[in-house]
């Protein structure tokens, strides 16, 4: 994860700084928020995936907090991994669904309700709310796949 | 219930092949979560919307071949010129790009069996077929498509200057394919940061893969501002906001009431913030394939590798604070921050050429379709990218600004981009996608083809912007010697459209009279050559050992593995022994099929 929270980190950083530059040289406060917006972005991910670094390597915390044994790095960080040691669980796959279709047709149609009457919001909402009905339903069962 | 999916050392069999189930036929793409049938239905969709916008562009170009056309009126000719900027730019070259090879071929450059999030992916699809859907409806609704420039610049775009519902169908289309590509931005990330392959560390991922990875963060950056930016666009035309809207704000005394009245440039730093990163979203992915490309028809790994990487990065980066170049005439805006910046990007774009030209440089060079249309990038963004470096300096930019000169650039940069390295792109994993052969006779004369017709339509463009004529002009006067420059263009223009109708002849050629392709049909490196063409559900059976930046090419290779970057003696970047990608004697010692050497930990 190091090299992952690193390219965020590094996003913040660079963001912030022109962030500060740019608001003391330009006084320009609708950009200045806009850099400030991207420096959070690249800041939030990046110290979670620092944290979880640091975890990899025995913290408990970013720096403290030692844990009786280190986990050790993903085998996808590993440069001398072997494709088995990756073997188990990857994640779990949805197989197909219908369910991303209604939601797209449903906020489509929500949409052009603000183009063409109110009424077609009766048929977006409706249809919105059936998929994530359905989706939630799906992920509990399991999905057909 | 749901698929587990365990990775098998090479050479074992696989006892539990995944197969696909459920619905097949049409039910099968709707609710289909696998990222290459999505992937494709992307592809397919951007396809068609490049072959309509490209109509409606030669639709400009006939209009502008006399001095007072009459092909169509100046209303047609301001919904022509938005249309195709905006599917070109919204609807094309950026889900192409991102929805539609990335979608299909990053999870299999890094060894993952499907995108992070399967369902979300699918949605990113049915929201860009919606917003696609939407913006083309313009054209059949009363008042026409929307007409106010892809940029949509308060305050025409306000109620009071362009009404209509076409315009509204533009806004909410673009609302929809933003969150589209927010969705696939997302997705390129997780999938990226959570499911490589064991040994594909990040300076292992292909280069496609990385740019694939800098443009998400940017889609990230940029198109939450857009889709803000629009709706309180439509805010403004429809729920009486003052946030662009400047008319209706004087007091009864004439007085400009500020508090009334919103700010029109407002709108500008808010699409340009979500405008420039746009044109590196557009751009960063076709690096991409270009740097795919390259290597595997010089038959040498790529030459700076982590060049490249940083180079994107920096590209990146500094592609965010750049966005007011666009803006230097508003006069709002500070002109050294905006210009140093834009320079300071020629830096890294002429980092990527030098590390382009090296990987080619005493290589065995192979000119299939894919790589003259990479040379064919080459040249192109060359020429974009220079006069690009000539705009980011205010005073030729006041000089040249709204003119053709702008027009030329842009399209040399897009065209370059979008275009050559995009079907360089779809010529070269074709095969992959479809376990068969483009026709490569046919892809030579599409190439010619375009090349000749790329140049003859937008060099004169530049010759007719320092003439000053301005851009988004349905007439001009006669006698200032700018017909002639604008028929060549329009020459020009039906050359590239022929060249796309061969494309179509080769598809159609491939799609009746195939030939296979065979797993891996260019002796490529990286990881999706190394499955089946197409590959099966989940894209993996069985993965080699990953050592180095091409796992396949070591694989097929073992006597000649590559030489990994890193530090140590031996290890420094791809050395004197990289001419032929033979290793250097000795290290290519064939204990285990397929393992380069190790690599010291970083």
């Amino acid at each position: 994860m190091k090299v992952e929270s690193s390219f965020l980190l590094g996003v913040a950083t660079f963001f912030g700084i022109i962030a500060i530059s740019y608001w003391f040289t330009a006084y320009e406060d609708g950009g200045a928020t806009m850099l400030v917006g991207v420096t959070a972005l690249g800041f939030l991910p990046g110290s979670y995936y620092y944290f979880w670094h640091r975890r990899f390597k025995g913290y408990k915390y970013f720096f403290w907090g030692k844990l009786d044994h280190v986990v050790g790095t993903r085998p996808e960080d590993r440069s001398d991994a072997t494709i088995a040691d990756g073997a188990g669980v990857i994640n779990s796959f949805p197989g197909s669904s219908v369910w991303p279709f209604c939601l797209g047709v449903g906020a489509f149609t929500l949409l052009l309700a603000f183009v063409f009457g109110a009424w077609l919001a009766l048929v977006g909402v409706s249809l919105i709310l059936t998929a994530l009905v359905g989706v939630t339903a799906e992920s509990r069962r399991g999905g057909r796949h | 219930m749901t698929d587990v999916i365990v990775p098998q050392v090479v050479g074992e069999d696989y006892a539990h092949p995944h197969e696909e189930h459920g619905a097949t036929g049409l039910m099968k793409w709707i609710t289909t979560t696998d990222h290459k049938v999505i992937g494709m239905s992307y592809m397919i969709t951007a396809i068609a919307l490049f072959y309509i916008a490209g109509l409606l562009a030669l639709g400009i170009r006939v209009q502008l071949t006399t001095p007072h056309g009459t092909f169509i009126s100046f209303q047609q000719f301001n919904e022509l010129f938005t249309m195709h900027g905006s599917i070109m730019l919204y609807l094309f070259a950026g889900p192409f790009a991102f929805g539609g090879l990335a979608n299909y071929i990053v999870p299999l450059q890094v060894g993952a069996p499907d995108m992070a999030f399967p369902r979300l992916n699918a949605l990113s699809y049915w929201l860009y077929l919606g917003g696609s859907i939407m913006m083309l409806m313009g054209f059949v609704v009363a008042g026409g498509a929307a007409s106010f420039g892809w940029v949509a610049y308060a305050p025409l775009s306000t109620a009071t200057y362009t009404p209509g519902s076409g315009q509204d169908l533009w806004i909410m289309a673009l609302v929809l394919t933003g969150f589209s590509a927010i969705f696939t931005g997302v997705n390129l990330v997780a999938t990226i940061f959570y499911l490589r392959a064991p040994g594909m560390t990040m300076f292992r991922m292909p280069i496609f893969t990385w740019n694939m990875l800098v443009t998400g963060i940017l889609i990230l950056i940029a198109f939450p501002v857009l889709t803000a930016a629009l709706i309180m666009l439509f805010a403004d035309r429809h729920f009486g906001t003052k946030i662009y809207e400047v008319t209706g704000c004087h007091t009864t005394t004439g007085l400009v009431d500020t508090h009334a009245c919103g700010s029109a440039v407002l709108w500008q730093n808010l699409f340009w913030f979500f405008g420039h990163p746009e044109v590196y979203i557009l751009a960063l992915p076709y690096f991409g394939m270009v740097t795919e490309i390259l290597p595997v028809f010089s038959r040498k790994p790529v030459f700076g590798y982590k060049g490249m990487v940083f180079a994107t990065m920096s590209i990146a980066a500094l592609s965010t604070g750049v966005w007011a170049h666009h803006m230097f005439t508003t006069g709002t805006v500070l002109l050294p921050f905006f210009s140093l910046m834009s320079l300071l990007i020629a830096v890294p774009t002429g980092i990527k050429f030098f590390n382009w030209i090296g990987t080619m440089w005493r290589g065995e060079l192979v000119y299939t379709t894919p790589m003259l249309m990479s040379i064919g990038f080459l040249f192109a963004f060359l020429m974009g990218g220079v006069t690009g470096v000539m705009l980011a300096s205010p005073p030729i930019d006041f000089f040249v600004h709204t003119t053709y000169f702008v027009v030329a650039h842009f399209h040399q940069v897009l065209f370059g981009s979008a275009v050559f390295a995009g079907f360089a792109g779809f010529y070269y994993w074709f095969p992959k996608m479809f376990g068969r052969m483009l026709n490569d006779r046919l892809g030579r004369l599409q190439f010619g083809l375009l090349f000749v017709g790329f140049w003859v339509t937008f060099m004169p463009q530049y010759i007719l912007g320092l003439r000053g004529m301005p851009r988004r002009e349905a007439s001009y006067p006669a006698g200032l010697g700018w017909q002639s420059w604008n028929i060549a263009s329009t020459i020009g223009a039906f050359m590239i459209a022929i060249s796309f109708a061969v494309m179509l002849v080769n598809i159609w050629v491939s799609w009746r009279y195939p030939v296979p392709a065979g797993d891996n049909p260019w002796d490529a490196h990286t990881l999706e050559w190394f499955t089946t063409s197409p590959p099966p559900h989940h894209n993996y059976t069985h993965l080699p050992q990953i050592r180095s930046e091409r796992p396949t090419w070591d694989y097929n290779h073992p006597d000649a593995p590559t030489i990994p970057h890193g530090r140590g003696p031996h290890t420094n970047g791809h050395g004197p022994y990289s001419g032929n990608g033979a290793g250097p004697p000795g290290h290519g010692n064939g204990s285990s099929a397929g393992v380069a050497q190790e690599v010291p930990a970083t």
